[in-house]
């Protein structure tokens, strides 16, 4: 694969300016609490800009290639190398995250949770902002997997801290989770190392590139399978796929309405993103043996999702439960093994972390002025908080996968992608999981457009009806939301805006052994070399 | 097209084989490529109003009837240029991407084909060239105008539009009736509390549907059928304050998101075996099955996923229970979404995607299939519902499902272009019934014919005049529109075997026998409707004053200022905004059959024999794409008098029985007893016992509704939603506390010794969390922030300390 290394300094800003702005933030006096959010406004805007500085000059030509190439090294006594870049499969993801942070933090100016000191607040945010990007550029698993950990520790804190009244379970429960999960992971990534060498050197690596290249060549198919097994665990805790998904709920629902949109936005992607980045480009073999296992769990998360949410009384913890759906249908996708499949998974990704980063938003809105979030206690929204209604009812439908909205372009490809899978995968499998899907399709509606029904049309209930807490859309929040509301539309119209981009990336990581299936390239190249 | 009648007399089956070069120009006038811009118009319009409509001095009315007033003059203009593009078109073809190749060399012949510059369609022009006609006769090329969209997989997609006869024939019925409503709707919910919000979404759906009719790709096909359909839950539920109404939003979005389903596989499975993975192209699929390089059951299947999809949008048994729901939206929501246009949406496409069904369903030369069988099965069982509704938008509603059970039936025996007449048609009168049910609705405030209305009449003449046009137009009578239309549909099923041969694509007679029924039965059931409201007494002013419904109804309509409510007075002829409507689209509804005469029609009626052959059949030659290489060979039925005399009279005695029945023995009864009646106190319900059930079974609407609404969303939301529920608490999440703490005993006891604080805290978290910890987390909050960050490095420090160690070894 080709790199680029020009402007390659670039990286390195993006991914420590907001952990320079955490440190910097020490020396905001504690009681000056309006310069601190200025302050981590300000990095965040800074970090914004060299990503909009990135989406610029970034060369749309060459999306396959990983361009701003950074290889330095690290910790030589272990062979972990300081390597980014960034191709057309991570740089929307970084955008996501960029641009979803400054919203988070301008919304936080008066909205800084339970029991304040908005100083750890905000530095914390701008040291998950630091490992999420970092996970998106890395191209050294020990990199990737330093950043990986590092968004654990400030989420933690945001829901042990800041968050609901069951927080210390909720948060315990998430970094054991997702630990439990990343020690596989790394045991997987120290296998990877020490059964495969650089042709170039001759020395073990961590490399992602070298590793990417070498495809699990020189594995025994039965070690592959455990390594991908071992990374499956280890992402599929992150996505979360089912039945791993337990933690989600409950840390949505404790976490500050900040800390859930984080994790719904960008958190919940890092997982998928291992899955195309890691797992699926250095086993094809592998992958090709596990697929249908990701996409039978998929479709089970799509359709166990949604029933779980018809079942949920609270708000909150309904629009969590929604994400195990969703990241079912971003499942399918991947799973599939498919240029198609996986374009629709990370469009499906990035219109996730947009539509239920939304979501919580309203949520959080909701809590605030309902003080609940219990959906038999609302209703009538739509007349006592008319735009706030309408944005829910806007989201909804974006969230159901309306065409037209962002939504779809995740849904509808990733279900198309399961008529044909990759070469080698069992059509009629996917096939019957391309139904299971449509069929969830119908179930978001449900329990969508029902959440919809309950709280925001009718009469609003006697508890609330004169409730003077309860106020239409302020200025902050469309500040904060605004940017929200019109990518969902931007990118439902302009598809292109993704793929075109996403695209050359992710057939360049599929090319070889996955297109023409394994069996087939492994005899065409034994006849080739015989 | 116009086939003479000498002709169509001597050749009862013209097989038009599909010619193979592509039929695709980009070589048009301005109006024909840049159609796009029509529905930008409204889409635009959309915005506007809703940003700034409250602001305006009309509320955004004017934005939202200046916009579609645009839209209508340019579906016109467009009109006129397509005639005159289908009569002269002597232009360049385009070539791909209309025509993919199957693993064939079709590319490369149509390619070699379409550029030796010679007349393309020799075939087809001789078998339309008129006698005596010294022109030469023109190919029907259909003018596609597209831009790139996105690309997947290294396939750049496209997004366009679709210029043929059909589709301007619903742009120029979309605009016309969005705009005829936009103008009745400015006086029936003037003063609404959302008047702006129903002024958007008006328009938002206007732009949805000329979106959808111009779509040149099935991709853009379900965008557009799915922005249609959100536009038609917000409109159905309008007045969501009442809970009714957003059941009944939500049932009409999620039985069509049941339908949606197939729709999704029926494309995908399109776009991989008839597009090769790399189109949505309509016509590229058209012409791959034409060119007989898709597999049949590929098409099987696509065809009856996509049945699915119709019969949720157009309101096919067994998913058209939403459709009589949906009129709890305002009343001209019900005419130009629920009756003109939206839920034609399924049949448009059926007849779009023609050859997938054609194909797919064995159309030609079959005598059953299960298009055509859904379809009369719904024309006739929706045909026995309308007769036990008292409310007079459900009549309307379920005549509706009726009728597009009419074409759907139409499109199965083969019959596209009598399909397409009748959903051009019963646009306009159909739109008209409801308009006039608004007006009447308006006066009255209710729905109820039984309890507040009768008499209508007097009160409201020119609505009852226009009304009964309508009704008549749709009962099928001579020489209204419904007649045309209808008697096509029952010649197109060619199954008139018994008295002399007609012809078409197979011997479809069940459908043409259920067809006669249906006749019977819409002429009946319009009689009875007719009486109800028009006739006999007035029955609203005796209980205006203490009976509920009838205000509640007022309200949920939010027809009318509450002056009016509790007032006893007679109800009085509406305004000009709503008569004007009225009047235009009854205008339609008398002539517009006279567009597609049968061809034949002026020889054989011998008075008319002077005039041209070429004013027979307009519609069919501006329309129906024959002889296109998207369109399959399709056979057309030969018109017969004794058919159209025996359905005119099928008819009349429908009409017959139920004015007996109605205006000779209840109203007489009523008069001679001075009772209010609407039905004999004796009659057959009462005292039959089968009849009896069968009542009950119709009033219940076959129980549908209980097992969709009752047993099978029930028991999802409820019992099932709750039992995955409890596997999730107490199973998955069960088997992770403890996994938890089992971590805690075995921590506890192997490690008791070792750092008591951080492992304890860590472990029993899984579990339940030891105050100790939640003292500590306490202590960070309580102020000693500067501790905060080193904590946490510390954590990541350790973390990182810890992969380096492990690394080591």
């Amino acid at each position: 694969m080709d790199t680029l290394d020009t402007n390659n300094w670039l990286l390195t800003a993006l991914v420590f300016a907001p952990l320079a702005g955490a440190l910097l933030m020490v020396l905001i006096p504690e009681k000056e609490e309006e310069a601190q959010k200025q302050w981590a406004i300000f990095t965040s805007l800074v970090t914004l800009g060299l990503g909009v500085w990135l989406l610029f000059d970034f060369d749309y030509d060459q999306a396959g290639a990983l361009q701003y190439f950074v290889d330095k090294d690290w910790i030589e006594v272990i062979g972990a190398g300081y390597t980014m870049g960034v191709d057309g499969m991570s740089l929307p993801l970084i955008a996501l995250t960029v641009f979803v942070m400054p919203l988070v933090f301008i919304y936080s100016w008066n909205h800084i949770p339970n029991p304040g000191n908005a100083k750890a607040f905000l530095m914390l945010m701008l040291i998950l902002e630091t490992g999420m990007i970092g996970t998106f550029v890395a191209q050294d698993l020990i990199l990737f997997f330093v950043f990986f950990e590092i968004v654990l520790l400030p989420m933690f804190f945001m829901i042990a801290v800041w968050g609901g009244e069951d927080r210390r379970y909720a948060s315990l429960k998430f970094f054991l989770y997702t630990l439990f999960g990343s020690a596989l992971m790394l045991l997987s990534f120290l296998a990877l190392f020490f059964l495969t060498t650089d042709p170039a050197t001759g020395e073990h690596t961590f490399n992602m590139l070298v590793l990417s290249e070498n495809a699990g060549d020189g594995i025994v198919r039965s070690t592959q399978l455990l390594i991908f097994g071992g990374m499956f665990v280890g992402f599929g805790v992150k996505v979360p796929m089912f039945p791993f998904h337990t933690w989600l709920p409950d840390a949505h629902t404790q976490a500050p309405t900040q800390g859930s949109v984080i994790l719904a936005a960008v958190l919940l992607k890092l997982g998928a993103y291992g899955f195309i980045r890691i797992a699926i480009p250095m086993l094809p073999e592998a992958a090709e043996a596990w697929a249908p296992w990701i996409g039978l769990l998929a479709v089970i998360g799509i359709i166990y999702g949604a029933l779980g949410c018809l079942a949920q009384t609270d708000m909150k913890r309904l629009i969590a439960f929604s994400s195990v759906a969703h990241m079912g249908f971003v499942m399918l996708g991947i799973s599939t093994l498919t240029d198609f499949g996986i374009n629709a998974a990370i469009y499906g990704m990035v219109a996730h972390g947009l539509i239920t980063g939304m979501l919580f938003f309203v949520a959080g809105a909701v809590k605030e002025r309902y003080h609940t979030l219990e959906i038999d206690r609302l209703g009538g929204m739509l007349l006592q908080a008319p735009k706030l209604g309408w944005i829910l009812g806007f989201t909804v439908m974006a969230s159901l996968g309306l065409p037209g909205l962002a939504g779809f372009w995740g849904e509808f490809p990733a279900i198309l992608s399961a008529y044909n899978p990759a070469a080698g995968l069992a059509e009629e499998t996917f096939r019957g999981y391309m139904v299971v899907a449509a069929i969830g399709t119908v179930l978001a509606a449900g329990y969508l457009l029902w959440l919809l029904q309950r709280t925001a049309m009718g009469e609003p209930s006697e508890e609330f009806a004169n409730d003077p807490e309860i106020t239409d859309v302020t200025v902050i929040e469309w500040i904060a939301w605004t940017p929200f509301l019109v990518l969902i539309l931007v990118f439902g119209i302009a598809p292109g805006l993704i793929f075109d981009i996403t695209d050359p990336a992710v057939v360049e990581s599929l090319r070889g052994c996955l297109e023409t299936g394994c069996e087939a390239a492994r005899t065409a190249a034994e006849a080739a070399g015989g | 097209m116009s086939v003479s009648a000498t002709l169509a007399t001597l050749a009862p089956f013209v097989a038009e084989g599909p010619s193979e070069i592509s039929s695709v120009t980009r070589d048009a006038n301005w109006f024909l490529t840049n159609a796009w811009i029509i529905p930008l118009i409204p889409a635009i319009s959309f915005f506007i109003i809703l940003f700034f409509g409250k602001r305006l001095p009309k509320k955004g009315a004017e934005v939202g009837i200046a916009a579609v007033g645009l839209a209508f003059i340019l579906a016109i203009a467009t009109g006129v240029s397509w005639m005159d593009h289908r009569d002269n078109f002597d232009g360049e073809l385009s070539e791909s991407p209309s025509v993919i190749a199957h693993g064939d060399d079709a590319h490369d012949e149509s390619h070699a084909d379409a550029s030796d510059g010679e007349e393309p369609d020799t075939h087809e022009a001789a078998a339309h060239a008129e006698e005596g006609d010294s022109e030469e006769a023109h190919p029907y090329v259909a003018v596609q105008n597209s831009v790139p969209w996105f690309q997947s997989g290294g396939i750049e997609f496209s997004a366009g539009v679709l210029v043929d006869g059909l589709s301007v024939m619903m742009l120029f019925v979309v605009t016309l009736i969005s705009l005829l409503v936009h103008v009745y709707s400015t006086d029936y919910v003037g003063g609404d509390r959302r008047y702006t919000h129903y002024f958007a979404f008006l328009s938002l759906f206007t732009a949805s549907m000329l979106f959808f009719v111009l779509s040149d790709n099935i991709l853009q096909m379900i965008v557009g059928w799915e922005l249609v359909g959100v536009c038609s839950f917000a409109l159905i539920g309008h007045w969501w304050e009442e809970k009714p109404n957003s059941d009944a939003a939500l049932k009409a979005f999620l039985t069509n998101r049941v339908g949606d389903i197939g729709l999704l596989i029926g494309m995908i499975t399109l776009f991989f075996a008839a597009g090769g993975g790399q189109t949505f192209d309509t016509l590229a699929i058209n012409n791959a099955i034409n060119q007989g390089g898709v597999s049949h059951t590929a098409l099987v299947v696509a065809a009856a996923c996509l049945m699915a999809a119709v019969a949720s949008k157009s309101g096919q048994f067994v998913l058209h229970t939403w459709l009589p729901d949906a009129m709890a939206g305002p009343t001209p929501v019900s005419a130009l979404i629920h009756a003109a246009t939206m839920v034609v949406a399924g049949i448009f496409m059926v007849a779009r995607l023609y050859p997938v069904f054609f194909e797919g369903m064995s159309i030609g030369g079959s005598s059953i299939n299960l298009l055509s069988t859904i379809g009369a099965v719904t024309l006739v069982f929706a045909g026995l519902l309308a007769f036990v509704q008292t409310d007079i938008k459900k009549v309307l509603a379920y005549s509706t499902v009726s009728q597009l059970g009419y074409m759907a039936m139409a499109l199965g025996v083969g019959a596209w272009g009598a399909a397409v007449f009748h959903l051009f048609t019963h646009a306009f009168f159909k739109a008209n019934l409801f308009l006039g049910s608004g007006s009447v609705a308006h006066a009255v405030h209710s729905f109820d014919m039984k309890k507040d209305m009768g008499g209508m009449k007097k009160f409201m003449p020119n609505t009852y005049k226009t009304f009964i046009i309508g009704a008549v137009a749709l009962a099928g009578v001579f020489p209204l529109a419904g007649f045309w239309s209808k008697d096509e549909i029952l010649v197109g099923t060619g199954g008139w075997g018994f008295f002399g041969g007609t012809g078409g694509n197979g011997a479809y007679t069940f459908h043409l026998a259920m067809g006669m029924i249906g006749a019977a039965l819409t002429a009946a059931y319009m009689t009875r409707c007719i009486y109800l409201t028009f006739h006999g007494e007035y029955r609203g002013n005796d209980h205006h004053d203490d009976h509920a419904h009838a205000d509640d109804a007022h309200d949920a309509d939010g027809a009318a200022a509450p002056a009016h409510a509790g007032e006893s007075h007679d109800p009085h002829e509406s305004g000009p905004r709503i008569l004007w409507p009225l009047y235009i689209l009854s205008g339609f509804s008398l002539v517009i059959g006279f567009v597609n005469l049968p061809p034949g029609f002026f020889e054989s009626s011998k008075v008319l024999s002077f005039l041209p052959d070429g004013w027979e059949e307009r519609f069919l030659h501006f329309v129906e794409p024959g002889g296109a290489s998207y369109f399959p060979g399709i056979g057309h039925g030969t018109p017969s008098w004794s058919l159209a005399v025996v359905s005119s009279l099928i008819a009349f005695g429908g009409a017959g029985l139920a004015y007996r029945y109605y205006f000779v023995k209840v109203d007489g009864l009523a008069k001679a007893t001075g009772q209010h009646l609407t039905e004999m106190p004796n009659g057959p319900v009462t005292t039959n016992k089968w009849a009896r059930a069968g009542h009950t079974v119709l009033v219940e609407k076959y129980y549908l509704d209980h097992l969709y609404t009752g047993i099978i969303a029930g028991a999802t939301k409820g019992p099932i939603a709750r039992a995955v529920n409890w596997v999730n608490q107490n199973i998955i999440d069960g088997a992770v506390n403890t996994a938890g703490e089992t971590a805690v005993m075995i921590g506890k006891g192997v490690y008791s010794k070792i750092d008591q604080g951080v492992i304890e805290g860590v472990v029993n978290g899984s579990g339940r969390i030891s105050d100790a910890t939640g003292e500590e987390l306490r202590h960070i909050n309580s102020g000693k922030v500067q501790n905060y960050a080193a904590i946490m490095f510390a954590g990541a420090a350790l973390l990182a300390g810890a992969f380096i160690i492990i690394l080591a070894l």
